[in-house]
């Protein structure tokens, strides 16, 4: 998938957990537009503009905390404690890797 | 009446069942939400196709559904919770002093008049309001911003707000509970609150008989009897005769007097049930025994109802908001357990059998009587 390489406007990949998927009614991934350069930040901001629904699953609707049972990977990298500005990894930014949300894998 | 839908709430989804006004044949629809715990749904009074539903999860947070054809579709509506202005402080289990933080709705209460009305009570203990079918949520904060909401402190289960009552005779006064609190009454929609827990004696509490920090389970009324209340405390089963002013216990010959559920036949405001549980921590029957105990006098006489209920190594538990009656008569009973059984009765309590029996453990049981 061939995301654009500017430092704003880049498409996303974005992979989310089985029950996020469930409620915004998308398959395995979606793909988002930035309107910022890629970051945590961006990425998130985009998905909730493009699927409402998920606004407060992911990060809290007030604080804008991440919510503590998930969790942001890409790259190999575990990026959930990065500040939120911090710029994702190239390869995410070009469409090249996904930017993955990820339940932990806990609970009865 | 030409049926009843009963809508349960259980810790992996919600179940909707169905059956005509003999409530013998239940067809089964769900699971709902799957994997998501289904606090609480119910219907709304005047729109019998318009229910929501509080779905959350200890991953993802609050979501809030609404369907507008009876429980076959689902729509997710407005899911944020947010305190107005300053935050402030309650107690926290170690005495000191925790900020409030929104963790889920316990309680959905629509409007008796309005379908796009609707109360929910939430943890951390608050009440918000909807009047826009649940696109978006108010907090009345009144509520939470009383003069002795520092000194609330949670429950084991967390400072929820799981009872709202709405007085058919009078559309500004509600009552509403939060363990561990007590119970509270509004006369002006919610704008302001009074304690009403006059006479309820607490021994876990430095003074048994304080304002607030009483652990009430849930309350009940009689739709055309608004200003009798029963209630169902962390111990004791109480009556007021007086919209809550003040209390009196009738717990009378129940084998214990802890529990979760009360509830009163719609067709006889004097006969109550309740599931006695045992306590402190072990929380299911007594001698393994499930039976619903009924007083036909309005408390401190009560029979066991035994007729199609376990009585022998039964050791699930009945959650507060687990038990509902329907508006047929005879009146029916429906009550749901921790071990995923739904047991209904069309004849009053006088006899018990179970709808489903292996559900995920269930959290509420609301009923609806179809036109």
């Amino acid at each position: 998938m061939n995301g654009l390489r500017c430092g704003t406007g880049a498409r996303v990949r974005v992979v989310l957990p089985a029950h996020l998927r469930t409620l915004a009614g998308v398959g395995d991934e979606i793909a988002v537009d930035l309107d910022a350069a890629a970051t945590v930040q961006s990425v998130l901001d985009a998905v909730e503009r493009d699927y409402p629904v998920l606004c407060g699953t992911i990060r809290d609707h007030v604080t804008q905390r991440r919510r503590p049972f998930l969790r942001f990977f890409a790259c190999g990298e575990d990026l959930s404690h990065h500040f939120v500005d911090v710029p994702l990894p190239a390869a995410v930014a070009a469409g090249d890797e996904p930017f993955m949300v990820i339940g932990a894998i806990a609970g009865g | 009446m030409s049926g009843v839908r009963v809508l349960v709430g259980t810790r992996k989804g919600a179940f909707i069942l169905t059956a005509d006004g003999m409530r013998q044949s239940w067809e089964v629809s769900g699971p709902h939400f799957g994997g998501w715990e289904i606090y609480h749904l119910k219907g709304s009074p005047v729109d019998s196709n318009r229910l929501y539903a509080s779905q959350s999860s200890g991953w993802f947070g609050q979501v809030m559904q609404r369907s507008d054809d009876g429980g076959k579709t689902w729509t997710p509506v407005g899911n944020k919770f947010a305190y107005e202005g300053t935050t402030g402080t309650h107690q926290w289990y170690d005495g000191t002093p925790h900020p409030w933080e929104f963790k889920r709705v316990w309680h959905v209460e629509p409007s008796l008049t309005d379908p796009d009305v609707v109360f929910a009570g939430v943890e951390d203990a608050a009440m918000f309001r909807t009047t826009d079918g649940g696109q978006s949520w108010q907090e009345l904060p009144g509520l939470r911003t009383h003069s002795t909401g520092n000194r609330w402190q949670p429950g084991a289960g967390g400072m929820c707000l799981h009872t709202i009552l709405l007085d058919p005779s009078n559309a500004n006064r509600m009552f509403i509970a939060i363990s561990a609190a007590g119970a509270f009454r509004t006369d002006d929609g919610g704008q302001s609150w009074r304690p009403i827990n006059k006479g309820l004696h607490s021994q876990y509490i430095p003074d048994p008989a304080a304002e607030v920090g009483h652990c009430v389970h849930r309350l009940a009324m009689h739709r055309e009897r608004p200003d009798v209340l029963f209630m169902q405390k962390h111990w004791d089963v109480l009556r007021s005769n007086n919209a809550g002013e003040s209390w009196e216990e009738i717990s009378g010959n129940l084998p214990t007097d802890f529990g979760f559920v009360i509830d009163v036949n719609t067709q006889q405001p004097d006969t109550i049930y309740v599931v006695p549980i045992k306590s402190d921590s072990e929380h299911y029957p007594p001698e393994g025994k499930l039976r619903v105990y009924r007083s036909r006098t309005g408390g401190n006489e009560w029979e066991p109802l035994t007729k199609g209920l376990p009585q022998r190594d039964c050791y699930v538990n009945v959650l507060r908001d687990a038990m509902a009656v329907d508006s047929l008569d005879p009146c029916g009973i429906y009550f749901g357990t921790t071990g995923g059984q739904v047991y209904g009765s069309a004849d009053g309590g006088d006899s018990w059998s179970p709808i489903v029996r292996d559900l995920p453990a269930v959290v509420s049981v609301e009923v609806q009587s179809l036109p």
